[in-house]
């Protein structure tokens, strides 16, 4: 053997790995992306102009504006566990049992969810039917659990649990010291969240929240479940391009809707990094 | 104390009146008392729960005492709140602001305090030069050694011009030859801006390099306030004398105001047993080593440059730490006998159970 | 004495509990009513049949077959293609160390839902080889587990000497197969088990790439029966989250046995879990 062979033999241990993951990871993702720039056997611009039908736009809006809501939400109030959390001792039972069930509930999430809150809010929901026995006040409304609306706080469920999972080690990260030295510079409560404590943390809040967005926006299984007329959101969209031949005339819609998918996470989770890589050379 | 052009001022008288704190069933602080006198640079020594953080921080205003008072100059601050105290505090390690710069840093307090940019500008530049680091002042604290961080730390502290300094173990942290540096270096800024200063410590040698007077505590107490030579000399108790610097236990008998050891005898110091068997407390160098008597066996010789440490044994079986020039011991062996001499006019003998 | 200090103090104490306590509210509120969903009847009172009714059901049965089936199969598959994989690159090719972690990592930010519009393609060829087994799910389900099982293991890896145990049982005359089978195997034991759990806990709530693919599991069987039966389904629904709870606690209760030097593979910040059947 010569030499550059035997050098080559290490390698060769990891082509069943290798050879695993590009047929069921690569050429998916691959083909995805190709398959955008099919219609017909051919290569065709005409998916990529079918993402900029009034139907197609309106349903990403949405979805954009469910995910960063749902964000939003999930953000600020794990984010104020987080700091209930940490403001309590460190090694306390509260802390273990708070961090052991977000780091549960933030895998919740898909059909058992969906239906937990059916079980809840939906029209005989548990709560619902408390609220109409003991209030009389119809919390079912006209449905809206089955809307956005009710996919944002369906949402919220795992999006906060989350939020306390990614955000917590940033407060942790926060020393005691600087509030003292910031305090004994003469710095109100107000002023050292204001210049310190805020700077500090915003870039880590606003990473979580973009990753709690994705999140969101590449949830499928909750909102399946949830909703089963209509495409309202992006991925319901597909499901309808993948279970239906033909939508909005052209048969490789999925694969375009899909790379818009891909498109959107890609710089959600680019803009993710780069916040992050600024906090991690402050909070070491 | 003068002040310079550096904005300092005349330093400020600080009390601290019979402060008193316990945290659950630990008593941190058991009735201390201490006043600092303007300018002075007073380092509070002690092992670790000895209290001497806790006073620190209830003189700052991060931490409130039971009962008892701070007073600075002529104004009672025990009620007031910490950022209203105009204190200037350096920490262990750590304690900059990671997302400023060290000029922004040391800016801080003077915006808080609404000062414009450009006096801003002027007074950090002055109080970064006083610390050696006005090349440094873009640096993040990450991009900074932690002899650099602390150094912007006092420039912080002293930017506010504090009516006092509190300096929390600030050279802990660092390795042993930065450490030496800074501390001369904080002793030569603090006479230069003459402020008030609170020094706490666990490092002996520390305390007693860079203080006007070294208070020991222990247990919540301050055992003796002393000038760092007399601290050294004139023990006031036996866990003091252990605390600063080395010391031997020999056994002796007290009668009369004197004791005998080592074939001498010697008067004892206010605190000592006054009559039966006692431990006197004798410094290395206080013990001059000779061949050729017949007082103790060398047991060991540590060779430290221009002095050596022997130790010798005792016909009774102590043993004991001599500190001698080298070229007194160049020719003792270990197993050689040898005699020992008393150099010490005084001495302070505890009882034997301390 | 109620000084400011205190008074801060106590300020917090109340901010903590009312976060805490409408928050846990929040989210215990809908596990107890399905709970109470379960047991309902319409006339009044409560009945335990429509969990009898899991057992009885037909459908209900063979999906939770298939599904405990499928996990099984994904963590073994998951096992033979990952450790031999990571503990090799660790020893000769660490070079490629980035990429095998870029690789493993990667499923996290490619959504379930454009995954499964790929596999498509893919599944109609695993499908023309292997039949249409709703059990073929495992070489999908493989993929999406694999960054979780990536992380604990990589964990458990770091948190030994694989150079230096490897190289002494090979100086011992130990070939490589018997190295990690015998050697970094059994030092790694809770890392594999994390791994193991995680895997199985994703794969019994899995739902995307089972219901677009055609193939029937656990969720995609609980979600239909929710148009005809609710209140059978969300007993399932309760029954299979409870299970991954306790799956997912006892993994909790592994990383932390393992002490601080490693990161429960959940708490990774640089790499952030993301719940894939969100």
């Amino acid at each position: 053997m010569s030499r550059g062979v035997r050098r080559l033999v290490p390698v060769l241990g990891l082509v069943p790995f290798l050879g695993y993951l590009t047929i069921f990871l690569l050429i998916p993702t691959v083909s995805v992306v190709v398959g955008a720039f099919v219609e017909k056997d051919r290569a065709s611009l005409s998916n990529i102009r079918a993402l900029g039908d009034e139907v197609v736009l309106r349903t990403l809006w949405r979805s954009i504006e469910l995910s960063a809501e749902s964000a939003i939400i999930g953000a600020v109030l794990g984010a104020l566990l987080a700091y209930a959390v940490v403001t309590g001792r460190p090694d306390g039972t509260l802390r273990r049992s708070v961090t052991s069930a977000c780091g549960v509930l933030a895998q919740f999430g898909g059909v058992t969810l969906a239906f937990a809150f059916i079980a809840t809010l939906g029209f005989s929901g548990v709560v619902t039917e408390a609220g109409r026995d003991v209030l009389g006040v119809d919390l079912f409304g006209s449905g809206w659990l089955f809307g956005l609306k009710g996919l944002t706080l369906v949402y919220t469920y795992f999006q906060i649990p989350l939020m306390v999972i990614v955000f917590l080690p940033s407060l942790d990260g926060m020393r005691s010291q600087w509030r003292e030295a910031a305090e004994s510079l003469g710095a109100s409560t107000w002023q050292f969240w204001r210049y310190v404590a805020g700077p500090l943390l915003l870039p880590a809040f606003l990473g979580s929240t973009l990753l709690l967005f994705a999140n969101a926006f590449a949830a499928y299984a909750t909102a399946a479940a949830l909703v089963s007329q209509g495409s309202p959101i992006l991925p319901l969209l597909i499901r309808n391009a993948l279970t239906s031949e033909i939508v909005l005339g052209q048969s490789h819609l999925a694969f375009a809707l899909a790379l818009d998918m891909i498109v959107v996470v890609v710089v959600v989770m680019t803009m993710y990094a780069l916040l992050l890589r600024r906090t991690s050379r402050w909070l070491r | 104390m003068i002040a310079t052009s550096t904005g300092a001022r005349e330093g400020l008288e600080v009390r601290l009146e019979d402060l008193r704190r316990r945290f659950g069933t630990v008593t941190a602080l058991d009735g201390l008392s201490l006043t600092l006198a303007p300018g002075e640079l007073v380092a509070l020594l002690g092992p670790s729960g000895c209290g001497k953080t806790t006073a620190l921080r209830i003189v700052a205003g991060l931490d409130e005492p039971d009962s008892g008072r701070v007073v600075v100059g002529d104004r009672d601050v025990t009620d007031v709140s910490a950022n209203k105290r105009d204190m200037g505090m350096v920490f262990q390690a750590y304690s900059l602001f990671p997302h400023m710069t060290a000029q922004q840093n040391v800016e801080f307090g003077l915006k808080l305090r609404g000062h414009d940019s450009t006096r801003r500008r002027a007074r950090a530049g002055e109080v970064l030069d006083l610390v050696g680091l006005s090349s440094q002042k873009d640096k993040y604290a990450g991009q900074m050694s932690g002899g650099q961080q602390q150094r912007v730390a006092l420039a912080r502290a002293l930017a506010i011009e504090p009516s006092v300094l509190l300096l929390d173990e600030p050279l802990s942290a660092l390795d042993a030859k930065v450490r030496a540096q800074l501390r001369d270096e904080i002793r030569r800024v603090q006479l230069e801006v003459g402020t008030t200063t609170l020094f706490v410590t666990h490092d002996q040698e520390e305390a007693l390099a860079i203080a006007d007077r070294v208070g020991v505590m222990s247990q919540g107490r301050l055992e003796q306030l002393d000038a760092p030579e007399a601290l050294y000399s004139r023990p006031g108790s036996a866990f003091v004398a252990s605390f600063v610097g080395l010391m031997n236990r020999v056994p002796c008998e007290v009668q009369g105001g004197r004791a005998t050891l080592l074939g001498t005898s010697v008067t004892t110091l206010d605190g000592s047993v006054h009559g039966g068997r006692g431990v006197a407390l004798v410094r290395p160098e206080q013990v001059q080593v000779a061949a050729g008597g017949d007082d103790a066996t060398v047991v060991h010789i540590s060779f430290l440059g221009s002095f050596s440490r022997v130790t010798a044994r005792l016909v009774e079986g102590t043993e004991l730490i001599v500190q001698t020039p080298s070229a007194t011991v160049q020719d003792l062996r270990i197993g050689d006998r040898v005699g020992l001499s008393l150099l010490a006019d005084d001495l302070l003998v505890s009882a034997t159970t301390d | 004495m109620t000084t400011a200090r205190v008074r801060a103090h106590r300020r917090l104490q109340a901010f903590r509990v009312v976060v805490l306590t409408v928050l846990g509210l929040f989210f215990l509120v809908p596990l107890g009513s399905m709970a109470a969903y379960s047991v309902r009847v319409p006339a009044g009172g409560r009945t335990l049949d429509f969990w009898r009714q899991l057992g009885q059901d037909p459908d209900l049965r063979g999906a939770i077959v298939t599904s405990l089936e499928l996990s099984l199969l994904t963590v073994v598959l998951m096992l033979v293609l990952l450790v031999p994989t990571m503990v090799w690159v660790r020893l000769r090719v660490p070079g490629m160390s980035r990429i095998v972690e870029f690789l493993c990592l990667l499923p996290l930010t490619i959504p379930a839902i454009v995954l499964v519009v790929g596999l498509k393609g893919v599944y109609a060829w695993v499908t023309y080889f292997l039949g249409d087994s709703s059990l073929t799910l495992t070489f999908a389900y493989v993929v999406l587990v694999l960054p979780y099982a990536y992380r604990s293991i990589d964990a458990g890896l770091a948190s030994i000497d694989v150079v230096t145990l490897s190289e002494a049982a090979r100086g011992l005359g130990a070939g490589w197969f018997t190295v990690i089978t015998r050697i970094i195997v059994p030092n790694i034991g809770a890392a594999l088990l994390s791994a193991a759990f995680i895997s199985v806990a994703l794969v019994l709530g899995e739902f995307t790439l089972a219901s677009l693919l055609s193939y029937t599991n656990l969720q995609v069987v609980i979600n239909l029966l929710g148009k005809s039966d609710s209140q059978t389904s969300v007993a399932a629904s309760l029954a299979s989250l409870v299970f991954a709870f306790v799956l997912l606690i006892l993994l909790s209760l592994v990383g932390r046995r393992r002490g601080a030097r490693r990161t429960a593979p959940a708490l990774d910040l640089m790499a952030p879990p993301v719940a894939k059947e969100g």
